[in-house]
């Protein structure tokens, strides 16, 4: 049995032949040229308001230099991108974001790049460690992001305002799809599955949290679709604002 | 002597199912040292393979339901053969066992005021069964098995006994092998519980795995024990039929007990033809009234479709020899019309997962094709119905392995049942023989008898192939002692077992010992063609139809054999089959049963029955 | 019917290579009745494990082309006619022959769960527990133990040494189960994060892709472990609450409570 071509069987190279390499490329290529384009925008500090439009990665502008602030508390020494104040929020929600974790340690940390293909790494101590052990804090990043979200929506009922008159411009409808998407992102978080009753173990008699967790539940099953569409759609929205902003495009509106 | 490695323990049990892991939690509860033995890893015995539900009269869904209802729906699904005493205890206990399943964790599905739900199924009066959705032996042997880890029971997995050692006439261990290594193992015992279950690997279309090669039935037997009621075969009327890679898979009795019916080739709800005399009081006799019964069971008489397995699995082939059936050879069982996809994914959705991923069926929408596959074997160890103690002193038997208790046919959902009242009864009082019994003796010779004859096949460079002997033994128990069986055919599968008992011991083994199935197979055919001697001279003995055992040429329920079980017995290498008298049931509980006796002809098929006085 | 041909890994400790088998092929075949055709005709010292031939008792699992299979669930139709069809023992546990490995790693940390511990019955001596509470942990409850997410897992399948702290999501699954019981009693929380090493999972979700029994292993039994390790351990807002609550809140898992009578 044992012939001269014998390899243990932990050794034996791994038998997958299918693409399965395609995933990660894929994840690499898109999460990368977001990370790219929001470093490019977030750090241009220009262009980000076309009005009524304010960009959702500018949003809240906090800062009084701010073309649009939204509620100004940093004082005019602030020079650079109003942007920087607030990223880390929406950052470290997706950072932290259990779908996330799952696709940057399959496509970037390649532990593992694919299912049964192997660990690219020598040593794995999973998120036992610092600065994984940060993971934990989801929650409180959940938490923060989420209360972003009501600036956003405020956001967007400004930008059916026109100059005191209601109206639908592309631009309205894009940042309503964002905030939306947004919202469903965070609504379908695993976490929120759990503060909102997902720690019990008994629902009986407690009918309101069934009935969130049920919701978050459901949500959840789609979490994954509720990540990549808010990620893009954050990026088109901010691209298009850009592009109004920088005269490139025109704003298709109905003002009534 | 040969290198054997041994243990000693108070109380071995061999097998790893229902029955088994209950007996050994029970034995261990009561301070015996106590072993389980399996053929297979823990977890995976046939008990996981149980679908639609555990019987017991626990009167959440009907409170009209209790033991005595119980009692009788179980003897008179067994057409009285049953022994009473048995069945007694089993519908009394059952309810105590379920619970019991629960303080160890199992979750049954609920009523809505929380308590455990219960399902139809059939020959039971009421909705009785209870279930997780259609995976209810999952639940169980998990739940057990985790009940014996936490205790910390020993347990020797994939390790094969094969031969039980004696002192006298006394059981005092047993010998076999460990599969992964091919090492010889003995273990001495003061008590000895089998819990092998059946023999289904002897047919061709069975839902047994390769593990039901009768080996407690041939240990026992080899022992000196008595078996009974060895012609009592139960085929499950649904089995799948197609593709063949599937044919004999278990499609649950919960798909009827929750809507569905069956239908020849030209849509015919058959079942209505087929209702015996005995059961026709209680049984709906046109469609309108069966259709109803699933809505109104208060004013309405149940479904034929819902008959017991026996009356179902004859119809089925009556239909199918009648040339009504299906091309591949089964009827139509049909779901879709009368329940949502939704709810029958959610009341069977392993059924739903079982036909969309092995025949490409999609049973919310289209038809499931069945036929009958041989499920369980009625017959097996006689035991005393309060201990479980085998006719030899030091040899218990629990499960489908034991006889007695469902008589000529099981209701489905009595077996669960019956695992752990009679697995908690044979670990008790194989406990508490351990403590009276003297310290085992185990006889040198005899084990090096034993491992010699284990190691027999890798010395003896045999010329064939065990897996052929193995196919040629199934086609012969599916053809010649079947669902339908006749004293010529009967006659002719002896021929031809006596000539697979020649064969199997020339067996050839080729490689080494470590995990050999092909050795493992050699040595299981002896188990195998010597239990289905057993089961086909029963049955040539036994000249009249009931239940399990239907003779084409004695096609009538005969009320004098109904006072009698077949007993075996092996002595001087032979098989010896007499007739014995059943135990007489008791007046106050004979009243529940009724005053009527099974009688009239069984549908025998398409052949022309021989009448009575032609052999 | 055409031949099918596949590639059996066979072999043992010491070492082993694919060996080509042609057999024929049937309708509806499954690739366990290819292997078993091979033992029957080719090889009658082919070592396999299997039990029930319909996805319910999980022993004959493998990876067929790669990915850990139940091989009573894959039908050779899958395959395209010419396609190279390799099947080998998983990958996480030591070979012992051909496509049987030592598995006992899982029954060894089976020992170490403490078991379920019922709460007090209801004053009329019934036990109660309704369905929506029950659903949840039945998801649980379909394990079938075949290994195949402790076979994927490259926590241990790629890294040896992680074996000791690590369970698995197998384990991880039973724990949920026992935590999530309506019933339970026992507190697993410190010994899940502790010795189970719950925080050696980076959600990469194999277990989940190849659960036959299509159990949300990931979303629905690790991430809800993880979210009351965080509460239990992490979470400053959560640990203040316990304080000032007198260590009794909801965020909390239930203190131990004395066994029933």
């Amino acid at each position: 049995m044992t012939q001269a071509t014998a390899v243990k069987v932990r050794d034996r190279p791994a038998e997958r032949t299918d693409f399965w390499w395609v995933e990660p490329v894929v994840i690499v290529a898109v999460l990368g040229a977001f990370v790219l384009y929001s470093m490019y925008a977030g750090l241009a500090g220009t262009n980000y308001y076309f009005e009524p439009y304010l960009s959702p990665l500018y949003s809240p502008c906090i800062t009084a230099n701010c073309v649009h602030p939204t509620l100004p508390i940093v004082g005019s020494y602030w020079n650079l991108s109003p942007a920087i104040l607030i990223v880390a929020f929406p950052l470290a929600f997706r950072v932290t974001c259990y779908y996330y974790r799952r696709s940057y340690y399959r496509a970037f940390f390649w532990s593992p790049p694919a299912c049964a293909v192997p660990d690219a790494r020598k040593s794995y101590a999973g998120e036992t460690r610092f600065p994984f052990l940060a993971q934990n804090l989801h929650r409180y990043a959940l938490i923060f992001a989420t209360t972003l979200l009501i600036f956003l929506w405020w956001d967007v009922f400004l930008a059916f305002n026109f100059n005191g008159h209601f109206g639908i411009g592309l631009g309205s409808i894009l940042m309503l799809a964002n905030v939306i998407l947004l919202s469903g992102y965070s609504a379908s978080c695993h976490s929120l599955r759990y503060l909102v009753g997902g720690y019990l173990d008994s629902f009986h008699g407690k009918s309101l949290r069934f009935r969130l967790w049920s919701w978050a539940n459901t949500l959840n099953a789609r979490h994954a679709r509720w990540a990549w569409a808010s990620l893009l759609v954050v990026g088109s929205t901010d691209a298009y604002i850009r592009l109004l902003a920088m005269g490139v495009l025109h704003d298709p509106r109905i003002v009534f | 002597m040969a290198d054997v490695e041994r243990h000693d323990y108070d109380v071995v049990v061999i097998g790893a199912g229902g029955a088994g892991l209950r007996a050994a939690i029970e034995a261990d509860a009561r301070g015996a040292k106590t072993a389980i033995v399996c053929k297979s890893l823990l977890g995976k015995a046939h008990t996981v393979m149980a679908e639609g539900g555990i019987a017991a009269a626990l009167g959440n869904v009907w409170p009209e339901d209790n033991w005595k209802v119980h009692f009788r729906d179980t003897m008179r699904g067994g057409k009285l053969l049953n022994n009473w005493r048995m069945a007694q205890l089993h519908a009394q206990e059952a309810p105590d066992r379920v619970l019991e399943l629960e303080e160890w964790g199992a979750l049954f599905d609920r009523t809505k005021d929380g308590l455990i739900l219960q399902r139809d199924f059939g020959g039971h009066r009421y909705a009785r069964l209870a279930h997780v959705g259609d995976r209810t032996g999952l639940e169980m042997i998990r739940t057990l098995q985790d009940a014996a880890v936490a205790k910390g029971i020993d347990v020797f997995m994939e390790c094969t006994l094969r031969h039980l050692l004696t002192d006298g006439e006394r059981v005092t261990g047993a010998m076999g092998y460990w599969r992964q290594s091919g090492k010889l193992i003995a273990f001495g015992a003061k008590a000895v519980v089998l819990a092998t279950g059946g023999v289904g690997k002897a047919w061709r279309v069975t839902s047994n795995s390769w593990e039901y090669t009768g080996d407690g039935i041939a240990m026992a037997l080899e022992a000196g024990a008595d078996l009974i009621d060895m012609e009592m075969t139960q085929f499950h009327p649904t089995g799948m039929v197609w593709p063949p890679s599937v044919r004999g898979l278990l499609v649950t009795e919960g798909v009827r007990g929750d809507g569905g019916t069956l239908r020849n080739k030209s849509g015919d709800r058959f079942m209505f033809k087929y209702i015996p005399a005995f059961f026709r009081a209680e049984t709906a006799d046109t469609e309108k009234e069966a259709d109803a019964w699933y809505e109104d069971k208060k004013n309405n008489r149940r479904t034929p479709d819902l008959l017991p397995r026996d009356e179902v699995a004859r119809a089925i082939n009556s239909e199918v020899k009648a040339g009504r059936g299906t091309e591949h050879g089964g009827v139509f069982l049909d779901i879709a019309t009368r329940r949502s996809a939704d709810y029958i994914k959610r009341r069977l959705p392993s059924m739903y997962h079982q036909f969309k991923e092995l025949a490409d069926v999609d049973i919310t929408k289209q038809q499931m094709e069945i036929g009958p596959t041989l499920h369980y074997i009625m017959g097996g160890i006689r035991v005393d119905p309060d201990t479980e103690a085998a006719t030899v002193p030091g040899l218990y038997a629990a499960g489908e392995v034991a006889a007695g208790m469902h008589g000529a046919n099981r209701l489905g959902g009595n077996s669960l049942s019956d695992l752990l009242v009679f697995g908690r009864r044979a670990g008790e009082a194989a406990a508490e023989y351990s403590k009276r019994a003297r310290a085992p003796t185990v006889d040198d010779a005899q084990v090096s008898a034993y491992a010699q004859r284990m190691e027999a096949p890798f010395e003896k460079g045999g010329d064939e192939n065990p897996y052929k002997i193995h196919s040629e033994l199934q086609d012969t128990m599916q053809e010649l002692v079947g669902i339908i069986r006749r004293r010529d055919e009967l006659e002719e599968a002896l021929a031809r077992l006596e000539r697979f008992r020649a064969r199997a011991a020339r067996a050839s083994v080729t490689g080494s010992r470590v995990y050999n199935p092909g050795w493992h197979l050699a040595l299981d055919l002896e188990n195998l063609i010597g239990v289905s001697e057993a089961v086909t001279r029963s049955a040539l003995i036994r000249e009249e139809s009931r239940g399990g055992h239907t003779r084409d040429d004695f096609p009538k329920t005969d009320p004098e054999w109904g006072t009698k079980n077949v007993v075996t017995r092996k002595r001087d290498g032979r098989l010896n089959i007499t007739t014995e008298p059943i135990p007489k049931v008791p007046a106050e509980l004979s009243a529940l049963l009724g005053e009527d006796k099974p009688t009239g002809d069984a549908a025998t098929g398409a052949r022309t029955p021989v009448a009575a006085g032609d052999d | 019917m055409p031949d099918t041909q596949v590639w059996v890994w066979r072999g043992d400790a010491s070492g082993g290579d694919f060996m080509p088998y042609r057999v024929e092929a049937d309708e509806g075949m499954v690739v366990l009745d290819v292997v078993h055709r091979i033992q029957a005709e080719k090889a009658p010292d082919l070592a396999v494990r299997w039990n029930c031939k319909a996805g319910k008792c999980g022993s004959c699992s493998a990876e067929v082309n790669g990915h850990p299979k139940l091989m009573c669930m894959t039908r050779m139709n899958e395959f395209a006619p010419d396609e190279h069809i390799t099947i080998s023992p998983v990958k996480t546990f030591p070979v012992i022959k051909d496509l049987v490995t030592d598995v006992s790693f899982n029954y060894e940390k089976a020992k170490t769960i403490p078991p379920f511990k019922p709460k007090p019955r209801d004053p009329d001596g019934k036990r109660r527990m309704y369905q929506e509470d029950v659903e949840r942990v039945q998801e649980f409850h379909k394990c079938i133990e075949c290994f195949l997410c402790q076979d994927v897992c490259h926590v241990i399948r790629d890294h040896e040494e992680n074996k000791e702290s690590f369970s698995g999501p197998r384990f991880f699954v039973r724990l949920a189960a026992l935590e999530m019981h309506p019933l339970d009693a026992n507190e697993r929380i410190d010994l899940i994060r502790a010795k189970h090493g719950l925080g050696f999972c980076n959600i990469t979700k194999c277990c989940t892709e190849v659960c036959p029994e299509d159990i949300h292993i990931t979303d629905n039994a690790i991430i809800p472990l993880k979210e009351r390790v965080v509460s239990a351990h992490y979470d400053p807002i959560a640990w203040a609450l316990r304080r000032m609550r007198g260590k009794k809140d909801e965020f909390a898992p239930p203190e131990p409570k004395p066994p029933s009578a």
